[in-house]
């Protein structure tokens, strides 16, 4: 009798096991909107009487994209470092305060107010996933304060205080695109994992390859963290599409790779463009599975310019030789420089000066020359399409013939009139 | 034709890695009575136990074949410390065992990150198992062909020791009726460390295994948890050819699901597929018949 009454109860205990193993995986994606600050937007506590001005760093220093942000972090240390070196700004050393997003959304927000409010910062620079960036987005308008955004996203966002200094969707995904079409690509089969930012990114495809003639053969899209692709490949090689585009997330990128090469499929037969494999993901997807595919970033350590030669030799001096730089690391250092040069173009620390003065502001950045554009915030970058060589650096094999307006509404497009609906 | 077969493959190599990784939780849950949140960490243990002895060993079909035996070591010593420690006081308490090897898993995940770094570390497959073979035109993955045939062999030595050797014997006693177990003379505390010890070890062998398709971080485990719980449950808790069958069902069924729907869906369509089975008939696919009164 004992046994089988055991035997009965574990049946829903073990449904009880799945939905905390299930909850554990869903709160990353919490709702940031609660989060709101209810400070008021008086005027800020920024102390500039001293020899030193305040600013905040917010990235996820623990949980799971503590992996991808600690080089953010990382990268931004050594910007200050080096502006600090040079005399600071407008003679004022910078004084870095650091905060742990801790991967989770309303944590950004908490803590993205506490830099504002308490510890009354000039700027604020971080953040990394699309639902951080949102939920910080209110606590940065409501208190008037500025935020310097360095990753890629789905563009379709403009706020007077943020600064975006990675690509939007016409300086990475857009350029992508135009480079497959170059090359002859008829037809396309898209990969993702099913979240936002590929949803997002495919609906742009597909509207680009309607208007362009180029035919979208699939669009299959796998849960966040699978590692199951049998399918999926299954129905990629089955296609028989020219080239595939891959806006997979994390370690998913593994186990569809590997099982993309097992059944055959190589960067000769059908290519496959990455849009979120840096520098910094090759060794963990495992180089022999990605040797040859490409990616479309606006840097890569490569790149031979020199302001990149000086940021990738400081970068290893500081933080070791076997560390790489990529996309984000870049566009996180170029971020602090524009901010210097905005503050020394205004003359102040004040937001509102320094939001009047952003327009036209360039710098020297390791990818080239950018220019803030006053209008949307964000900057001009150059696409470049890159492939992944024997050492899992990735080389340039397309460049854009020169840097590209941000379009982050996709307004300039005439295909894409409906998609900004 | 060609897509039928690799659709075909495609199931059954789901299922011999549902099998895999829900072969020793059918012991330690099914015969034990446990519920070990922990086992995925025991997979994610054999993972990096394949990457270390891939470290030392540079050849990577040596190092893979080295690091089966060693995993399934390291997955059952794991499992015997976990035992020993925390699970003998709890046997009669299945929700705080629940709890407890939550809490483990937890630990388990810090402890990898902490040692082996948060980013995903790459374990080579050897050269051998790179490719595919050909069948009637479609290209059947020769890494999952492996993983097929080793959650193959693990079944049978599990059905071999469970069937044929004295330790099998006390196992299955035990789980019939523990008390006369007892009362007859078999130890069931010792009984009780060997199965979780091989239980465990079985979860070493699966990390060791899904290596070849998967990436090797700290959330390894996280991904098979919940599919090995579905397949002990629905197969009918302690029935090792119930957790068979189900493996293989869901493996075939998951593929047909994803392929005439998406991914996200066909895992939907499973999960109520399920539940609705287990609505009709609660114990699984077999049901444990006992004549024990306690």
């Amino acid at each position: 009798m004992r046994v089988s009454v055991t035997k009965r109860a574990l049946i829903p205990l073990a449904a009880a096991a799945m939905a905390t193993a299930l909850a554990g995986c869903g709160s990353q994606i919490s709702d940031p909107a609660s989060a709101n600050s209810t400070a008021s937007s008086g005027s800020s506590c920024v102390d500039t009487s001293g020899s030193s001005v305040k600013v905040g760093f917010i990235n996820s220093l623990s949980g799971t994209m503590a992996i991808s942000e600690n080089t953010v972090f990382d990268s931004l240390s050594l910007a200050a470092e080096e502006i600090n070196a040079a005399g600071g700004v407008m003679g004022k050393q910078l004084q870095v305060i650091s905060e742990d997003g801790a991967s989770e959304p309303t944590k950004f927000a908490e803590r993205a107010g506490k830099l504002i409010q308490q510890d009354c910062t000039a700027a604020v620079f971080g953040g990394w996933t699309s639902s951080s960036r949102k939920a910080m987005l209110p606590v940065f308008e409501a208190n008037d304060a500025l935020l310097f955004y360095p990753v890629q996203y789905e563009g379709l966002e403009a706020s007077k205080n943020i600064f975006y200094t990675g690509a939007t969707t016409n300086q990475q995904i857009i350029p992508a695109l135009d480079y497959l079409a170059e090359q002859g690509t008829k037809s396309i089969f898209l990969v993702g994992s099913d979240y936002v930012f590929p949803r997002t990114a495919n609906k742009i495809i597909q509207a680009y390859a309607k208007a362009h003639g180029m035919e979208v053969l699939g669009e299959e899209y796998a849960p966040l963290g699978s590692t199951e692709f049998s399918t999926i490949v299954n129905k990629v090689r089955d296609s028989k599409a020219d080239a595939v585009f891959n806006t997979l997330n994390g370690d998913s990128n593994v186990a569809f790779f590997r099982q993309y090469k097992s059944v055959g499929l190589t960067a000769a037969s059908m290519p496959v463009v990455s849009v979120s494999i840096a520098e910094e993901e090759v060794p963990g997807v495992g180089l022999e599975n990605v040797e040859g595919q490409l990616t479309a970033w606006d840097y890569y350590q490569t790149l031979d310019t020199p302001a990149n030669k000086k940021f990738v030799a400081a970068f290893k001096a500081k933080f070791g030789a076997d560390r790489v730089t990529s996309d984000p690391m870049e566009a996180a250092y170029t971020s602090l420089f524009l901010w210097k040069a905005m503050v020394e173009k205004a003359g102040s620390f004040e937001v509102d000066k320094v939001q009047a003065a952003a327009g036209g502001v360039t710098f020297e950045a390791p990818e080239g020359t950018v220019t803030v554009d006053g209008e949307n915030n964000h900057i001009t970058k150059t696409p470049r399409i890159g492939k992944i060589n024997s050492e899992g650096l990735i080389e340039t094999v397309w460049s854009s013939p020169k840097a590209v307006e941000p379009d982050p509404f996709l307004a300039s497009y005439d295909w894409a009139k409906d998609l900004a609906k | 034709m060609e897509l039928l077969i690799g659709q075909m493959f495609a199931g059954l190599s789901l299922g011999s890695v549902l099998l895999l990784a829900a072969l020793g939780l059918s012991l330690t849950f099914g015969q034990m009575g446990v519920i070990n949140m922990a086992h995925g960490e025991f997979m994610m243990a054999g993972a990096y136990t394949a990457f270390v002895v891939q470290r030392s060993i540079s050849d990577a079909g040596i190092s893979l074949l080295v690091s089966i035996p060693v995993g399934f070591l390291v997955g059952g010593l794991l499992g015997l410390a976990l035992e020993a420690v925390l699970l003998r006081r709890m046997y009669h308490r299945p929700l705080d065992t629940l709890l407890v090897t939550f809490g483990v898993a937890l630990i388990l995940q810090q402890a990898a990150r902490d040692i082996f770094g948060a980013p995903s570390v790459d374990v080579r497959a050897p050269a051998w198992l790179q490719g595919n073979v050909e069948l009637l035109g479609a290209p059947i993955p020769l890494t999952r062909l492996f993983i097929l045939l080793l959650s193959l062999v693990c079944l049978a030595g599990l059905v071999a020791v469970l069937k044929g050797t004295p330790l099998g014997r006390r196992i299955r006693a035990v789980v019939l009726n523990r008390d006369l177990a007892e009362t007859s003379g078999i130890s069931t505390r010792r009984t009780d460390q060997l199965t979780f010890f091989i239980g465990s070890g079985l979860a070493g062998v699966a990390g060791v295994a899904v290596t070849l398709i998967g990436s090797t971080g700290p959330y390894l485990g996280t991904n098979y948890i919940v599919d090995a719980f579905l397949v002990v449950v629905a197969g009918g808790v302690g029935q090792i050819k119930g957790a068979v069958i189900a493996a293989f069902a869901l493996g075939v069924l998951q593929s047909v699901f994803e392929f005439s729907t998406t991914a996200s869906i066909g895992k939907v369509l499973i999960l109520v597929l399920i539940v609705v089975f287990l609505q009709l008939r609660p114990q699984g696919i077999f049901s444990l018949k006992t004549r024990s009164l306690a």
